[in-house]
């Protein structure tokens, strides 16, 4: 069984996020892998650990991706590619369309990403991806069972859980709770150094939206301290029944 | 043209609220471009609710009435709106930015080869041109963004937008959108459907959420929690802290790795205010803290706190709330 991971780097989620123009300013803070990626990465080599077969990851970003990459590979993961470009600010549209040029030539029986990178936000290129390849695609699992071909995925909806089944190869987008990544251990680190990873300079597609303005959300006005304890509970109620009219 | 195509979404023949959000929505923004508010409708046995769709703001109703879309698909779904998008034309493609309506939008902006953006909190129309302003970075900023392709296709924040004056009387016409979807279009098979929700309120469309951090100090603490919850109608919801902690479920995280919330009334309780967590619920209407200590940075976004211990300030915000409503 053969799997590709699609990862990104992402700023630290407790990463304070300074505008500059249009975009912000890449320095102040640490990269990680995208938070959702650890969980496609983990059911990957969960399957591989299960079936056999090979996990290949792939990323598209500057060269120094490579530091999140090598994570990846202390998990388990086999091989990496890096589409390395001088672009910033692909947009969700490029970026599958990239990814899909380069997933058309490699073997897989599932592609996992996570369900969407923690700065875009989007949750949008494993679906659009899923679309150019022409597969079927279930976003945002939180359980993930294989038989032979056949994967039964849960996916949450509002107030519901679906079940639903697909002939692979298909393409998976995977939500926090599908399973507990594993922490790297430290002569995995050591042999994730040796293991592959492949860099390749390709062109960027233009992207299909532009992001004219960036601003900080606007600001809360100031609140105020009810009281303390239970004495300020009554008052609390009032406000909320008559000032701010929301019970 | 500039018809805006809605896809409103329904699950067993009951529409979302946030699906007459995206039409009343859609109904302004077509208005703005002098086109019409176009509603489509897709499922199995719809077509008799699909003429409500007038009452919020729908010129007219398209359906693809079809066995194989009961149950929504990325594959199936997405096809349907593609190939209604394909024959009309539409500005800007449209839905709500529910869990389903997440999928739909990016993929049928790749079917259409057009630029998307997912979960907008903000829609607007200058000189003919759409542009949308959605949260990045899980709230720290938010970006504009403008289309360079025909068809925009968006989804928007449930809970974000108004439904609007609802014309109970007022029907749209409706009509058989003239689309094929087959069989074998449809790659997934949704084999069930369980509910989890327990009739509690769902936390992306509650009005009002209360939510537990580390100052629960465990899993069965959360019992007052709920009774104020429900009390207030409110759904439940918890910090990244108390579901690392095995104390609630992640469909019940509010933040940057879990749910993006805007309620009427957001009820903080023992959460620190973690820059994550606020990510997630800083644009609800008004946030109420509870916590032990007064230098928690939730009480600079919350516009009332009480400091002190909620273990006894919550039971008793349960019972002086009950007297009122």
């Amino acid at each position: 069984m053969k799997s590709i991971v699609c990862v990104k780097r992402v700023p630290d989620t407790e990463a304070k996020i300074v505008i500059q123009g249009t975009g912000i300013e890449k320095s102040g803070f640490d990269y990680v892998l995208n938070p959702y990626d650890e969980y496609a990465i983990e059911q990957a080599v969960q399957v591989k650990e299960k079936e056999g077969g090979e996990v290949t990851v792939l990323s598209i970003g500057p060269k120094d991706t490579a530091t999140q990459i090598r994570k990846a590979l202390s998990v388990g993961v086999d091989k990496a590619v890096l589409l390395t470009s001088d672009i910033n600010g692909l947009d969700s549209s490029a970026t599958a369309e990239m990814l899909t040029n380069e997933l058309k030539d490699m073997e897989f029986d599932i592609i996992f990403f996570g369900k969407q990178a923690v700065d875009g936000d989007n949750g949008s290129v494993g679906v659009q991806v899923a679309q150019k390849l022409g597969l079927p695609v279930v976003a945002k699992i939180v359980e993930f069972e294989l038989n032979g071909k056949t994967a039964t995925v849960t996916r949450e909806i509002e107030g519901a859980k679906e079940v639903v089944e697909v002939t692979l190869p298909a393409v998976f987008t995977a939500e926090k709770g599908l399973n507990e990544p594993r922490y790297p251990k430290l002569p995995d680190i050591m042999k994730a150094k040796k293991k592959p990873l492949e860099q390749k300079e390709v062109a960027a597609v233009e992207s299909k939206t532009t992001v004219v303005k960036m601003e900080y959300p606007p600001s809360r006005p100031a609140g105020r301290i009810v009281g303390k304890g239970v004495e300020a509970v009554s008052e609390l109620v009032k406000l909320l029944k008559e000032e701010a009219k929301v019970v | 043209m500039a018809d805006i195509l809605i896809y409103a979404e329904q699950m067993d023949g009951k529409f979302r609220r946030a699906a007459f959000e995206a039409v009343n929505k859609g109904k302004e923004i077509a208005t703005a471009l002098g086109g019409r508010a176009i509603a489509l409708v897709v499922g199995s046995g719809i077509v008799d609710i699909a003429k409500t769709l007038g009452a919020y703001g729908a010129d007219k109703v398209l359906t693809v009435d079809n066995p194989v879309l009961k149950d929504f698909t990325v594959s199936g779904h997405g096809k349907a709106v593609a190939e209604v998008a394909k024959k009309i034309n539409p500005a800007v493609v449209m839905c709500a930015a529910t869990a389903t309506g997440k999928d739909l939008a990016p993929a049928v902006a790749a079917l259409l080869n057009a630029g998307v953006a997912g979960d907008c909190t903000g829609v607007e129309v200058q000189d003919g041109k759409v542009s949308v302003v959605r949260p990045v970075f899980a709230g720290k900023t938010y970006e504009s963004v403008q289309f360079k392709t025909d068809i925009a296709v968006i989804s928007i924040r449930p809970n974000v937008f108004q439904v609007g004056s609802v014309e109970q009387s007022k029907e749209a016409p409706v009509e058989d959108a003239g689309v094929t979807v087959e069989a074998g279009d449809v790659k997934e098979s949704v084999k069930e459907v369980v509910a989890t929700s327990s009739g509690m309120v769902e936390l992306t469309e509650a009005d009002v959420i209360v939510s537990g951090g580390r100052g629960m100090k465990g899993s069965e603490n959360f019992a007052i929690i709920e009774e104020l919850a429900v009390t207030l109608n409110a759904a439940v919801g918890a910090s990244r802290s108390a579901v690392d902690e095995g104390w609630r479920p992640h469909s019940d995280q509010v933040g940057q790795t879990g749910k993006t919330v805007s309620p009427q009334l957001y009820i903080a309780c023992g959460i620190s205010g973690a820059i994550q967590h606020l990510a997630g619920m800083r644009t609800s209407k008004c946030i109420v803290a509870v916590n032990k200590d007064p230098e928690a940075p939730i009480f600079q976004i919350a516009d009332y706190g009480i400091v002190g211990d909620l273990f006894e300030i919550v039971p008793a915000m349960n019972e002086e709330i009950k007297k009122i409503i």
